[in-house]
């Protein structure tokens, strides 16, 4: 058997390769345009806002009038505002003891429900209940229960005896801010519960069994095995939790309005306050953009505490 | 180091019973492999040694004393898991420290123990390297170390080689086997790969459905299995299985199927007429010309040997010869089975019915 010659093919005909013609399968230019929806939607709804916010911190701008640049006058003010830095005050607590309660309580919440319970199913979704019911609603629920006539805590506590006079859960200036407190703890507890609990199921058990043979004890598997591997989402979900309390504004326009006082005024309920109930657009934007360097901080911290894992990185994923 | 007692042990989930009480010893020193399908209590059994799964009845005792009650971290065992188990957020070194650190060790025994640990396993250089960073042989000698490290009485392996590949698998099977030489840790492994229990073990437990079907040296297992199930689970490519008569007229002969005429040896003569099963490995046939008619179907050359599989009265038989022949698909060949390496057995009890 003889080998065949190869059969020479026409010459196809070469044309130049433009740049357009590169372009066309350059995977970078694809994924821009794949990208442009999305980059649109965090332009328009995110992006802008935030700038427009920041731009009219720095003017004199109210309802109704165009404001003109007055440069950091309004931060001057608010310098000088013994209200805005009580709004500080009341935010850090607010924010630090409520997301301190939820952390803890999501946590063992979380290792319960991890556990083998009877009725498990259901107890996960009585977990969850108070993070469906809207907001509103449940300030509103809060609001009774705490109400200085109709308190039901303040009834119940009368019937068993224990105080003669109703609480004045949101008339007093400690008590209003423990209240709304507790309310925030209830309503942001779900969250972290759920998250947590979904970061423990992603630890093998064989981990635990090992831990078991190799002679540790249940604090001590939850110190050396659960806790360092549930680190990477307990950052994110104390972020996430952090950055949701902070900027909390639901809750507190609906149960004080930020009394009594100005007892539990956020900076946000205060921006909300001095932008559009007073009409104060310039000075109401400058507490909201005074909030962002917290909010950045907070951020800031989850980031470096992820980025030092290095036991995560590298190498397949099993 | 210590012997093992596993005495009438049961193990029930519930009201579904899994192990059907089980007996087995295990001396000192000894490297026992627990063999047998998916979902026959090996593995049960194994965690029940470990302490990570209650008894139900019987007992276990390490050395003299009965652990049913104990917990695993005072059993002084240690176990090799599947998947090894590592912990992900240390390091080689830390993942084998852990049992001592627990303990509250000095360091310098620490030390010299992980050391020591990684000098026989080869991970000298790996000390630093997290399991992320490891391949999967890597990974397998780390969980090994980590067992190592703690010197225990027993080593308990749980198919710790199924994750390989099957070349990794070959080569790990050695490592292990000859840690246990250098070692001389009493040792219970569980697989479900004959290949492993019979290259490993000097003591083979072989199981099925919750029962012990026979326990013995890996060559007494394939030489005389002593029912169908043991028969057939030991030796690859499997035994060849024909049912049957036995007729005792003087050595025996045995009716197949469709009146094919096997030979038999050494029967006693209470057989005669029993319905039988016939077993002959793949490697007990030869070409004679008084052997039985077959007609070959496939032909399968390994290199090593050829695996023909051919039709014997209607049954497709596989056997397996070393020299080179030239078949051919449809050939008709006669196979005649060794009637020394022949294994009968009752078709209704499946037990073993010749010596």
């Amino acid at each position: 058997m003889s080998i065949a010659a190869p059969t020479a093919k026409p010459a196809r005909e070469i044309r130049e390769i433009t740049a357009w013609d590169r372009l066309k399968v350059n995977k970078n230019w694809l994924g821009a345009w794949f990208m442009l929806p999305a980059a649109a939607f965090l332009i328009l709804f995110l992006a802008y806002p935030l700038g427009l916010g920041v731009w009219l911190s720095f003017t004199d701008a109210r309802l109704g009038r165009d404001g003109v640049f007055v440069g950091v006058e309004n931060y001057i003010y608010l310098w000088e505002d013994s209200v805005f830095w009580l709004s500080v005050f009341n935010t850090i607590l607010y924010t630090g003891v409520a997301s301190i309660i939820k952390f803890a309580i999501g946590l063992y919440l979380a290792l319960l429900l991890n556990e083998n319970l009877p009725f498990k199913a259901i107890i996960r979704a009585i977990v969850l209940i108070p993070f469906i019911v809207p907001t509103v609603l449940s300030a509103i629920a809060f609001w009774w229960l705490f109400d200085p006539q109709f308190s039901i805590i303040s009834w119940s506590l009368k019937q068993m005896g224990l105080i003669t006079q109703n609480i004045d859960f949101l008339g007093d200036v400690w008590n209003a801010r423990w209240s709304v407190i507790f309310a925030n703890i209830w309503r942001g507890v779900p969250f972290v519960a759920i998250t947590l609990l979904a970061g423990l199921q992603t630890v093998s058990p064989s981990l635990y069994e090992a831990a078991t043979i190799d002679g540790a004890s249940t604090w001590q598997r939850f110190r050396f095995i659960t806790y360092p591997l549930l680190t990477p989402i307990i950052a994110v979900v104390m972020t996430f939790s952090v950055l949701f309390t902070f900027t909390d504004f639901q809750l507190i326009w609906v149960m004080t309005r930020g009394g009594p006082v100005n007892a539990t005024h956020l900076m946000a309920t205060l921006s909300y306050q001095r932008a559009i109930m007073s009409g104060y657009l310039g000075e109401g934007a400058a507490i909201s953009t005074a909030m962002i360097p917290f909010l950045l901080a907070a951020i800031m911290v989850s980031w470096f505490g992820l980025q030092r894992r290095k036991w995560q990185q590298g190498g397949d994923n099993d | 180091m210590a012997s093992v007692a596993i005495r009438d042990v049961r193990k029930a989930f519930g009201t579904t019973a899994v192990i059907h009480g089980v007996d087995i010893s295990i001396l000192d020193g000894e490297f026992v492999v627990l063999v047998g399908p998916s979902g026959c209590g090996k593995s049960t059994l194994l965690r029940m040694i470990a302490g990570l799964e209650n008894i139900t009845g019987g007992e276990i005792a390490i050395g003299d004393r009965v652990v049913n009650n104990v917990p695993p971290k005072e059993r002084d065992i240690a176990m090799v898991f599947q998947n090894y188990a590592l912990y992900p957020h240390m390091t080689v070194s830390d993942n084998m420290a852990f049992s001592m650190k627990l303990r509250g060790a000095p360091k310098e025994e620490i030390d010299s123990r992980v050391n020591r640990a990684a000098g026989i396993l080869g991970l000298e250089n790996l000390l630093e390297r997290y399991p992320r960073q490891l391949s999967g042989g890597q990974r397998q000698r780390v969980a090994m170390g980590r067992a190592i490290v703690r010197d225990p009485q027993v080593f308990l392996f749980d198919e710790p080689l199924s994750n390989l590949d099957a070349k990794l698998r070959v080569q790990m099977r050695t490592e292990i086997k000859e840690l246990h030489q250098r070692l001389k840790t009493t040792t219970v492994y569980v697989t479900h790969d004959q290949i492993e229990a019979m290259t490993m073990a000097d003591k083979i437990v072989v199981m099925h459905d919750g029962i012990v079907e026979q326990i013995g040296a890996p060559l007494d297992l394939y030489d005389k299995p002593a029912n169908v199930f043991v028969a057939g689970f030991i030796g690859s490519p499997a035994m060849n299985f024909l049912k049957g008569k036995v007729q005792v007229n003087g050595t025996g002969t045995f009716i197949g199927p469709q009146g094919v005429k096997l030979p038999l040896a050494d029967v006693p003569a209470s057989a005669n007429g029993v319905d039988a099963i016939y077993g002959i490995r793949p490697e007990h046939f030869t070409l004679a010309d008084d052997g039985a008619e077959a007609e070959i179907i496939v032909i399968e050359p390994t290199g090593s040997e050829t695996q023909v599989f051919a039709n014997l009265g209607g049954e497709e038989v596989v056997a397996v010869f070393r020299e080179r022949h030239q078949f051919k698909p449809g050939e008709k060949i006669r196979l005649k089975p060794d009637p020394k390496l022949v294994h009968l057995f009752d078709a209704s009890t499946g037990k073993r019915l010749n010596s």
